[in-house]
Formats: structure tokens, C-alpha cells, sequence
């Protein structure tokens, strides 16, 4: 606690926020960024989210009803491509943005004002993506992987997704070199790489995999707009390139990018078990070479998304058996969380309710991963619902999951005030039965044959999508829950919360004053043995 | 700035990162309106790169200034150095995609559409006749004929100049750390002039391939990856050049310590990596 006295007041060079508008465009403050990406990932979030609405409500009865099939395909690629850039990714660095520095007993971010920029660009990038929905043509309707020859066909929008993509890449690195220096550079003396907790952990090997995916993916981009406007031939043909080499080069982006959607969930669930278990983590260090190892393996088995291209058999073999060994390290994972409820004195508060629904469903995505993996299977699963069904669950009641459970766990340092436990669970119990509602369903679906991103169908799959629409629907409404609970909390109503909030919980974050205050840790914090789990 | 010592510097409230959000709004929809036919985006863009060019100037100018004012600690410089490895290992990946494009294309794409492989009907019920072998514009024939560049010559003399200049700034790194400033001057003028003296004789090889060989961004994928790889590349040793310039510049001006000299390191890290950078593209795209 003392370690944490804040000397704002004493030193000159330190005020508080400033006023108005100027405060977020200028800010260089680690909290303010952090607040602001996760507004901005609210928003994208519901944005992206009534696309899904307009996806599910065509897709409620046979036949076509509300939208032409073009505009179908505009709102699956888009919602795709809000969802992963817009919601999931920002969520994490806001998180990050908030919370490493908290965790390390750091001033600031390292490079404060890299990190306002990163921000700023993602409105530019997100508000030209969205602008494209009112050109000649419409919005990229090629799906969210913009494969080749289909997204050249896309009208005005082309250039602007192409460039709209350079901006979440440019953003993104640049976050995350951020993260990986603040990491690196900025612990409390005492604080050894083993003693970091794992939310820190996670985002450190997550910040690696974006510093060395995300230039891929502007390296693919920029050949696809090449090849539109300057006579490339990377993915034609006849020049001697091939559509199928775009699909490697996206996908070698493509595979790391889940688990940069997903390592940092598990960190945030690894903080949130033991404090609700009231028990240290379970095999800490072996989470360490879990994650490493699942970091290593994302770079190797990317081809696993591409089985039904025709690639010789040694390559499908080889990316099978890669894909599968994914497992252990993650099934190491899903056995420490276990490991550390065992005999623990568990409650069940909201942030442990997702951190639980996190452990069973990602764990259901994962085992329909390996289903996906297993070569000879994919040639049926490719392209159906069953592969919608699959990412949903690693997506929804993985990624998202994670995100609102540490949300609900660091909301009350963030603002000071509790938030309405009652109104909690019921928006984890209303989210809970409402996102398998949705996307198990799905499994059944595409296992008996429907594809993917066709907005009709045949009629022996109608029961089944239209339970999937109605959980939709309710799944939708229900997050309206979660912005009025944020926003209750944000505008001090609400208990006060205490300086630890839960019980006695573990860490450097819940040593300094609850709402935490504008500037902390101006001088390292001591870490002592009782504050880590070490 | 007593404290300077023990507290890390966290830089009160900047303009320069709205200002830069803003000029990439400018350069980007500027291009997209461009490449879309309609010609007022080209000056949109334009108008957006003098921003962010702009920007980039007034943000250097505040972390210069505080530097000399004293204000960054070890740590911060420690940031600094972090901060710019990683840059440099992601530009790496930048090119690590094209040279991924380049060999899938020598060793899968190209021989599977002369029918290598389990493509055997391809080929024959598609490019009937056409032999992949590499260097290729393709079964199309993509742009017409086109001869292949050399690796001797031209390419030959400016892999000659970029491992003299990264000689060259080695030595004026040493010269900076023992106070020599007069050599410093010499040798890191000499290195940015091999700079752009690679960059006119890229130029000049353009110049040759487009006028003189039908060698051409168009083609086919030889043409495609020849040209990515060595513009981008190009590009690079320009905006190295550029920083060791401006590197130069401060220099004169007394900037840099024996000790504190990050920029001056920054830039040199740099321009090594487009040093490897270009052993790559010689080895690869020219001589193999
Ligand atoms: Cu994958």
C-alpha cells in the first residue's frame, strides 16, 4: 500500500488530466489510452455486432427476405473484420494499456506518446473501412481473408480496405512494441521475468507474435493492391503466381493471429482463477512454456486453413500432426486452471463466472479445432457452418469472454466503484445461455453439410438457424446489459469499491488507491513475497 | 533536471500523434481516391504526406530537444533502443513476405504450372508446352519477352557500395565513441553518399530494364518480385540515407556524445539492416 503513495501533488511536472477534448487527442497517459481503447472496442463492438444481427436475421428462414446476397457477403466480411481488428484486438491493448504498467509497477507506458499515436490511428483506419459501405460497389464482400481473384473484383472500396488494413497493421505493431519494451524495460527492480504475472506474461509473447505476423499481412495486402493497380502477377496464373500463395502469406499471419486474439485471454482468466479460488496458480512456470510453446507452434501450421487447395500430402500431413501438438501445451493450460480450483475456496463472482465459462467453452472450440485439423476430415468441415461454429466458440465465449471477465475484475480499479453484482451475473448468465444458443447449433449444421457465407439455405437446416438467430438476437440485446452496468460504474454509482476489491488478491495492481489514481508507481514500487504469488 | 538520474521521463501532452493520425487520414484516402481514377486525390495525398513529413519533423524536434535538455535517464535511452530493434525485426518480416513470395514462386508455383508435382494435367489441359523453370513471366507470357538481369555489373558494383558504406559507418561510430569528430564527419558523409549513390545507380538500372530489356514490373511474376523486392528495398536505403543525413547534420551541430549517441546508433542499425537486407536480394533475386 504505501509503496504506492502518489506524489502528484509534490512534483511539478505532474498534473492531472487536461480538460476537454484536448485531455484524449493529447493524452500520453497509460490510463487514458487504455480507456480509450476500450471504449473505441465497445463501439466497434456493437457496430459489429448488428452486422451479425443483419447476418442472423436473413439467416432466421430459408429463402432470401431482408437483403440481397451482395449485401450479405458485405456484412459478413465487415463484421469479420470489425470484430478481429476493431473489437477483440483493441480490447487487449486497452487492457494491457490499464493494467501492465499496474502489474510491473511502471510510470507510464515505455514510448507514451507512440502510444496515443497507435490509438489515433485506429479511427482513421476504422472510419475509412466504414466509409466504404456507401461507394460504387459497396463494402469487400470477399470475406474477411480477401483471397484472390475474388476481392479484386471489389469496386471503390478496394484501395480503401487495402489501406484501411496498412493502418490496423501500423497501429498494431506499433502497440505492441510498446507492450514488449514497457515488458522488458520497465519492471520494478525486483521483479524477475518468473515473478511477472501472467497476465503480463501472455501479452509479452503476444506482443512478440504481432511485431512478427502483422508485416506479413501488409506484405499480402500491398501484393494484392498491386496486382490490381500496377500489373503484378503475385496471384495470376498466367504471369506464373498463384491465388493459392496468397492464401500461404495470409495465413502465416493468419494462424498467429488467434492466438494473438487468445493468449491474452488466457492471461486474464490465469489472474482471475486464483484470486476467486483464493489459491496461487497452479504450475505458473509451465504456463510460461505453454504459451511460449503455443507461440513457437502458431508459426508452423498455418496450411491447416487450406487442406482443400490441393497442396501435396507430405504438406497436409506435416500441418496436421503441427496442428494437433497445439494440444498439449493448451490442454497443460486448461489442466492448471483446473489444477488451481482444486480444494481452493472458490466464489463466484461475475469475473469468475466468464473466467469459468472462458475454461469449458474455449475448451469446446478447441476440441472442434482438432476435429478441423485432422486432414481428411476438413475436406468435409471445410467452408461449412461447423468452421463458423469452431472460431465463434474460440471467439465469443473465448476472446470476449476473457475480455468482460477482466473487465468485470478491473472495472472497479479503473473507476472506484463496484459494479451491480446482481445485474452482473444476470449478463453472464443471459450472455452464457444465449452464445451457445447461437453457435452450437452451428456444429450441427455444418456437420450435415450447410456452407458458410450463403445467405439461403436448404430447408432441412431451417430449425437449427433459426434457434441460432433467436440466441443471436438475445446475445445482442443482452450486451446493451453490459454497456448500461459499465456505464453506471463509470459514472460513480454504485458502491465504493475498496483499495484490494476482491479478497485479498494477488498482485502489484491492487496496492495502489481504487479508482487508481491519474499518475502511479512514479518511483518502483517494492515487490515484496506477499504480493505475488511467489 | 536532478531527477533526470532516478525517474523515467514520461513526456507530458503531444500534438504530434493527432497531428500524424490526421496526415495519414489525408495520405491514405488521398491514394485511395487516386488509384480510384479520380485525380484531386493525388494532391489530397500530397497534401497528407507534407503533414506527415511535417509531423515527423516536429515530433523528432521535441525528443531531440528534451534530449539534449538532459530529461531521458539509462532507462529511457534503454526504451529507445528497444523500441527500435523491434521496429527493425518487423521490418524484416515486411520483406520476409516477399522473399516467401519469391521462393514459392521459383519452387512451387512456377514448376506446378509446367506440371511438377501431382500437376501433371494442369499443365497439359491448361499450359500445354510451357517448361517451369525460373526465371518465368509465365505461361502467359506476361508482358512479353524480357531478358533477365545480370548479377554481375551494375548490381555487382552497388553490393560493392553498400558494404563499403556499412564499413564506413562503423568507422565513424568508433571515431564518435573515441571524440574524433573531424573523422565522425568524413566517414558518416562518406556513408550516406554511398547511399544515394546506390539509389541513382538502382535508378539507373530501371532506366536499362524498362528501356532496354522489356524487363518490367509487368513481367509476369518475374517481373512482379524483381521489382517489389528491389523498390522496396530501394526505398529503404533512400529513407536510411536520409536519417544519416540528418544524423550528419545534428553531428556538425555538436549534437551526440561519446556515451549518448542513440540516434546516431538508431540510424546505424538501420542502415546494417538494409545492408542484409540487400545480401538477400543479391544472393536471391540477382545471382541464384
Ligand atoms: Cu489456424
Amino acid at each position: 500500500m504505501t509503496s504506492a503513495v502518489i506524489d502528484a501533488h509534490l512534483s511539478e511536472e505532474h498534473h492531472g488530466p487536461a480538460k476537454g477534448i484536448r485531455r484524449w487527442l493529447y493524452t500520453t497517459n497509460h490510463k487514458d489510452i487504455g480507456s480509450m481503447y476500450l471504449v473505441f472496442s465497445l463501439v466497434m463492438f456493437l457496430v459489429g455486432g448488428s452486422m451479425a444481427l443483419v447476418i442472423r436475421s436473413e439467416l432466421f428462414t430459408p429463402g432470401l427476405q431482408f437483403v440481397d446476397p451482395a449485401f450479405f457477403n458485405q456484412m459478413t466480411t465487415m463484421h469479420a473484420l470489425i470484430m478481429v481488428f476493431g473489437a477483440v484486438m483493441p480490447a487487449f491493448v486497452g487492457l494491457a494499456n490499464w493494467m501492465v504498467p499496474l502489474m510491473i509497477g511502471a510510470p507510464d507506458m515505455a514510448l507514451p506518446r507512440m502510444n496515443n499515436w497507435s490509438f489515433w490511428i485506429l479511427p482513421v483506419a476504422f472510419g475509412m473501412l466504414g466509409s466504404t459501405l456507401f461507394m460504387d460497389g459497396g463494402a469487400p464482400a470477399s470475406g474477411w481473408t480477401m483471397y484472390p481473384p475474388l476481392v479484386l473484383q471489389t469496386g471503390d472500396a478496394f484501395p480503401f480496405l487495402i489501406f484501411s488494413v496498412h493502418l490496423m497493421g501500423l497501429s498494431s505493431i506499433m502497440g505492441a512494441i510498446n507492450v514488449i519494451v514497457t515488458i522488458i524495460n520497465m519492471r520494478a527492480p525486483d521483479m524477475t521475468l518468473l515473478k511477472m504475472p501472467m497476465f503480463v506474461w501472455t501479452w509479452l509473447i503476444t506482443a512478440y507474435l504481432l511485431i512478427a505476423v502483422m508485416p506479413v499481412l501488409a506484405g499480402a495486402v500491398t501484393m494484392l493492391l498491386t496486382d490490381q493497380f500496377f500489373g503484378t502477377s503475385f496471384f495470376l496464373a498466367a504471369g506464373g503466381g498463384d491465388p493459392v500463395m496468397f492464401q500461404h502469406i495470409f495465413w502465416f499471419f493468419g494462424h498467429p493471429e488467434v492466438y494473438i486474439m487468445i493468449l491474452p485471454a488466457f492471461g486474464v482468466v490465469s489472474e482471475i482463477i486464483p484470486t476467486f479460488s483464493r489459491k496461487p496458480l497452479f504450475g505458473h512456470d509451465s504456463m510460461v512454456y505453454a504459451a511460449s510453446s503455443i507461440a513457437f507452434l502458431s508459426f508452423i501450421v498455418w496450411a491447416h486453413h487450406m487442406f482443400t487447395t490441393g497442396m501435396p500430402l507430405t504438406g497436409q500431413l506435416f500441418f496436421m500432426f503441427a496442428t494437433m501438438l497445439i494440444a498439449v501445451p493448451t490442454g497443460v493450460k486448461v489442466f492448471n486452471w483446473v489444477g488451481t480450483m482444486w480444494r481452493g475456496a472458490m466464489t463466484f463472482e461475475t469475473p469468475m463466472l466468464f473466467a469459468l465459462a472462458f475454461v469449458v467453452l474455449f475448451t469446446i472450440g478447441g476440441f472442434s479445432g482438432l476435429m478441423l485439423a485432422i486432414a481428411p476430415a476438413d475436406i468435409q468441415y471445410h467452408d461449412s457452418y461447423f468452421v463458423v461454429a469452431h472460431f465463434h466458440y474460440v471467439l465469443v465465449p473465448g476472446a470476449v469472454f476473457g475480455i468482460m471477465a477482466g473487465v468485470y475484475y478491473w472495472m472497479p480499479k479503473w473507476t472506484g466503484r463496484m459494479y451491480d453484482e446482481r445485474l452482473g451475473q444476470i449478463h453472464f448468465w443471459l450472455s452464457t445461455i444465449f452464445v451457445n444458443l447461437t453457435f452450437f447449433p452451428m456444429h450441427f449444421v455444418g456437420l450435415a453439410g450447410m456452407p458458410r457465407r450463403i445467405p439461403d439455405y436448404s430447408t432441412q437446416f431451417a430449425d437449427f438457424n433459426s434457434v441460432a438467430s433467436i440466441g443471436a438476437i438475445g446475445y445482442g440485446v443482452s450486451q446493451l446489459l453490459f454497456v448500461y452496468i459499465v456505464v453506471k460504474c463509470v459514472r460513480r454509482q454504485g458502491e465504493t469499491a475498496t483499495d484490494m476489491v476482491w479478497d485479498h488478491p494477488k498482485g502489484l495492481e491492487w496496492t495502489v488507491p481504487s479508482p487508481a489514481p491519474y499518475h502511479t508507481f512514479d518511483t518502483p514500487p517494492r515487490v515484496t513475497e506477499g504480493a505475488t504469488f511467489h | 533536471m536532478t531527477h533526470a538520474e532516478n525517474r523515467y521521463y514520461v513526456p507530458h501532452d503531444s500534438h504530434w500523434p493527432a497531428v500524424g493520425a490526421v496526415g495519414l487520414l489525408f495520405l491514405m484516402v488521398g491514394v485511395s481516391f487516386w488509384l480510384n481514377g479520380s485525380s484531386p486525390g493525388f494532391w489530397v495525398m500530397l497534401a497528407g504526406l507534407a503533414v506527415v513529413v511535417f509531423m515527423v519533423a516536429g515530433w523528432f524536434h521535441d525528443v531531440i530537444g528534451e534530449s539534449v535538455g538532459g530529461m531521458y535517464n539509462q532507462q529511457v535511452d534503454m526504451s529507445f533502443r528497444m523500441g527500435m530493434f523491434w521496429f527493425i525485426f518487423s521490418e524484416v518480416m515486411f520483406f520476409a513476405a516477399f522473399f516467401g513470395a519469391l521462393f514459392y514462386a521459383r519452387n512451387m508455383a512456377v514448376p506446378w504450372l509446367g506440371g511438377e508435382s501431382n500437376n501433371f494435367f494442369t499443365n497439359l489441359l491448361l499450359w500445354e508446352g510451357y517448361e517451369g523453370s525460373w526465371p518465368s513471366n509465365g505461361p502467359g507470357n506476361v508482358g512479353g519477352e524480357y531478358e533477365v538481369m545480370a548479377p554481375f555489373g551494375l548490381p555487382l558494383i552497388n553490393t560493392a557500395i553498400l558494404l563499403t558504406s556499412s564499413i564506413t559507418v562503423t568507422i565513424a561510430h568508433h571515431a564518435l565513441q573515441h571524440g574524433k569528430r573531424g573523422l565522425l564527419y568524413v566517414f558518416l558523409a562518406a556513408t550516406f553518399l554511398l547511399g544515394y549513390v546506390f539509389v541513382f545507380l538502382q535508378a539507373e538500372e530501371y532506366i536499362h530494364a524498362y528501356q532496354e530489356m522489356n524487363l518490367k514490373l509487368t513481367s509476369g511474376i518475374y517481373g512482379s518480385t524483381f521489382f517489389m523486392l528491389t523498390g522496396f528495398h530501394g526505398l529503404h536505403v533512400t529513407v536510411g540515407a536520409i536519417m544519416l543525413t540528418v544524423i550528419w547534420l545534428r553531428a556538425i551541430r555538436g549534437h551526440f556524445s561519446p556515451r549518448q549517441h542513440f540516434a546516431f546508433e538508431a540510424a546505424a542499425w538501420y542502415w546494417h539492416f538494409v545492408d542484409v537486407v540487400w545480401m538477400g536480394l543479391y544472393v536471391f533475386v540477382y545471382w541464384m
